[in-house]
């Protein structure tokens, strides 16, 4: 690096490795911090005036989607990580759903390149675990961890049979860290299903997919981990069911770990009596008790991390029939001002545990060892800058090259400023950098 | 009332008395030789079809005529539609030649109240997936108040699949709203499971509620491939809630027997019981008609020279 010094002078630092939380200067050189004290100076550094903004380690996505290759329209590897750097992400973990699917080393190897030229993000690509996503033959996953992936993962789609989930769960064990994260939905509980089964999915005349659909994978998957002893992640759980089957199984020493989406946090399935298709999202938005249980999970370390699921998709495409329109929201551009606002502004989160949540931990689920802190010397300089005081409306234009919020319209507080990555600026004051 | 009728939900108990007031001056038209008044002469209504419907879209086209308005029928056969137009893009086209009211029938739940995004004009909801059919609902209330006097304290069971008919979502709160009493019969895999939510009773044994009933409103049954997981077979539904002559004879005397249509014979009912006295299933159809005249001229607003014509 050959970057000229930064200097962040006078935020309050929000370190929820450390645990340190006080007003201090951070002088950013070559790529990795410098130093932390007071009243720093550098010469020809250029300084940044950070009085009454938070300086927290940059935020790290475990579930996003890039679509590239093979969904340019909605997204590519260059417009969403101008999503993720628009948002206080550093790093991000694109799911493997692509066509063709990312179940081999050269379609990584190609999502990296574009990562690369792009330079907003680290990216760290998720790979499948079954050839073409198809439920049936493992993947070659040790090419793939030898190219550098961590986590597989057959997203939108669960691993069909407790016997093909046991092959990789077991496989995996020859290598270090490795993770098998899991969509846990019953298909068969779960044909045509356009959100919640309940009294409101009755009265919209839309069908629904009972909580059961994802509370019998996630009991299957969990049992399935503790025959093998494999390391099993659960994305977006959305029922109080699964959080409670989770902390069972924790209690038990399972090596498990399980993600939230901030959506998941905020609505419940009241929230489509309008038919917005922004959103109808998988798994979809459940009761009021199943967002309390995702709440207080996410409050005792049940469910570890917060991950967007950033699912763009095209405006002609969501604004269609509601049975027609595919699931998902984009969300890389609110996750840390929803966070804010819905949890950690009314007292149901402490910030650390939100930044805990939104970086430190899903760096450590990822192996993203330069994410996630510590603000510390000689550690490399990836963080996020945010003002908490800001109240803005979520409305487009968004970087992301889609704007299917299911937050459209929405007021919060709390708005990124500044996202450096290896100490240079991606993101400054609205605009992305590069 | 509300700009549009999209639910039951659009509508208060005093929306509905006045609805079923002003359909019945207009259902006098009908009975005239020359079965026209001008109240919405010069207004276009388009009646936009995705899903084929004879007798809502004829019941539909006729009353709008015969308040005097211009008619356009569009439906997805034969049409940009089929050539991959999408929902948005046809009603902005519409739109655009100045439709003041448009009908939407479709097989989508919610795709009326999609369009109210898209659209100025006036939505009238025609029937969307397994959602609602308000105006099914209410030509319903309105012949329920025509033969029987009231609505409120009537007790109505509606038999049959409730599960995916929005004729019986529509139905069952238009009837909660005006006070009747109503219960859900069916099989348990047909009822949703949450349905007391909605303020209704659910029965799983027809002969047991029959004596007690003002109305008994039969659902049709779906006989496609994709229904039957919900019940072993058509013969066996027949067995436990068709009604044939056997269970008319428990109805109390004056009770009616009401059916949306298009009616499955043998199957929800049995052909004689269709054909008796208390059935009411042609006054439906006849009503519908003046319903729905009142229906359009509510929303769309008719001059007052109608006043003078229709009372």
């Amino acid at each position: 690096m050959t970057g000229r010094a930064l200097l962040l002078r006078g935020p309050r630092i929000a370190d929820p490795v450390s645990g340190r939380d006080d007003v201090a200067d951070v002088l950013v050189r070559d790529g990795a911090i410098a130093e932390v004290g007071s009243a720093l100076s550098a010469a020809k550094a250029e300084v940044i005036e950070c009085d009454g903004l938070v300086l927290a380690p940059g935020l790290v996505d475990l579930h996003t989607h890039l679509r590239e290759p093979g969904a340019e329209h909605k997204e590519t590897v260059e417009t969403g990580t101008r999503a993720a750097a628009a948002g206080g992400y550093t790093a991000v973990a694109p799911m493997p759903n692509t066509d063709p699917v990312a179940d081999d080393a050269s379609v990584i190897a190609g999502v990296r390149a574009a990562a690369a030229r792009a330079g907003l993000a680290d990216v760290f690509p998720i790979g499948a675990i079954t050839r073409g996503q198809e439920g049936e033959a493992l993947a070659e996953l040790g090419e793939m961890v030898e190219a550098g992936v961590r986590v597989f993962s057959d997203d939108g789609r669960c691993v069909p049979t407790a016997r093909t989930l046991r092959n990789a769960l077991t496989y995996v064990r020859a290598f270090d860290d490795v993770v098998i994260a899991e969509h846990c939905e019953d298909a068969s509980l779960s044909i045509g299903q356009q959100m919640h089964e309940g009294i409101t999915s009755f009265s919209l005349g839309l069908t629904g997919q009972p909580s059961a659909s994802e509370d019998t994978i996630v009991y299957r998957d969990l049992e399935v981990a503790r025959l093998t002893g494999g390391r099993l992640h659960l994305c977006h759980l959305s029922s109080a069911r699964s959080v409670e089957l989770v902390r069972a199984a924790k209690r038990d020493g399972l090596r498990v770990t399980a993600e939230v989406t901030p959506h998941h946090l905020v609505f419940t399935d009241e929230d489509l009596r309008t038919y917005d298709t922004n959103r109808k999202v998988n798994p979809p938005f459940r009761s009021a008790e199943d967002r309390e249980a995702l709440r207080a999970g996410l409050a005792d370390g049940t469910i570890d991390a917060i991950a967007t699921d950033h699912a763009p998709h095209a405006v002609e495409e969501k604004e269609a029939e509601f049975d027609r329109a595919p699931h998902g929201t984009i969300g890389l551009e609110t996750a840390l001002a929803v966070v804010l606002t819905e949890l950690v502004a009314p007292g149901l989160l402490t910030l650390s545990r939100a930044l805990d949540a939104l970086s430190v931990t899903p760096a450590r689920i990822l192996g993203a060892n330069e994410h996630g802190g510590p603000i510390e010397p000689g550690r490399p300089a990836n963080l996020v800058v945010f003002d908490p005081t800001e109240t803005w409306t979520v409305d487009p234009p968004f970087a992301s090259k889609s704007r299917n919020s299911a937050f459209l319209g929405r007021e919060l507080t709390g708005r990124v400023r500044f996202t450096v990555l290896h100490g240079e600026l991606t993101f400054a004051e609205g605009k992305a950098l590069r | 009332m509300n700009e549009h009728l999209l639910s039951m939900h659009d509508l208060t108990a005093d929306d509905v008395v006045r609805i079923l007031d002003t359909a019945e001056s207009f259902r006098e038209v009908g009975t005239r030789v020359i079965k026209k008044v001008p109240a919405l002469r010069g207004r276009t209504v388009v009646n936009l079809f995705y899903e084929n419907s004879t007798r809502t879209r004829i019941s539909f086209e006729l009353a709008a005529k015969r308040l005097s308005a211009d008619v356009i029928n569009f439906s997805s056969g034969g049409s940009s539609v089929s050539k991959g137009e999408s929902l948005k893009d046809t009603a902005l086209t519409l739109q655009a030649m100045g439709a003041d009211a448009i009908v939407i029938r479709h097989s989508s739940s919610g795709s009326p109240f999609q369009l109210t995004r898209w659209v100025r004009g006036h939505v009238l909801n025609a029937g969307d997936g397994t959602h609602e059919h308000p105006t099914q609902a209410l030509l319903d209330l309105y012949t329920m108040r025509e033969r029987l006097g009231r609505l409120e304290g009537l007790r109505v069971a509606i038999v049959g699949d409730v599960l995916h008919s929005r004729v019986a979502r529509s139905l069952s709160f238009g009837l909660v709203k005006m006070g009747a009493d109503v219960t859900l019969v069916g099989p348990a895999t047909l009822i949703p499971p949450d349905a007391p939510a909605w303020g209704v009773q659910v029965s799983h044994d027809v002969e047991g509620v029959l004596p007690k009933l003002d109305v008994c409103y039969l659902l049709r049954v779906q006989t496609e491939r994709q229904r039957l997981e919900y019940f072993p077979s058509v013969r066996e539904y027949s067995r436990l809630f068709g009604l044939d002559r056997r269970r008319v004879g428990l109805l109390p005397e004056g009770s009616l027997i009401m059916h949306p249509g298009p009616m499955n014979r043998g199957v929800e009912i049995d052909s004689d019981v269709a054909d008796l006295p208390q059935s009411v299933i042609e006054d439906q159809v006849t009503n519908g008609i003046a319903v729905r005249m009142a229906l359009l001229y509510l929303l769309l607003g008719g001059r007052a020279e109608t006043e003078e014509v229709t009372s």
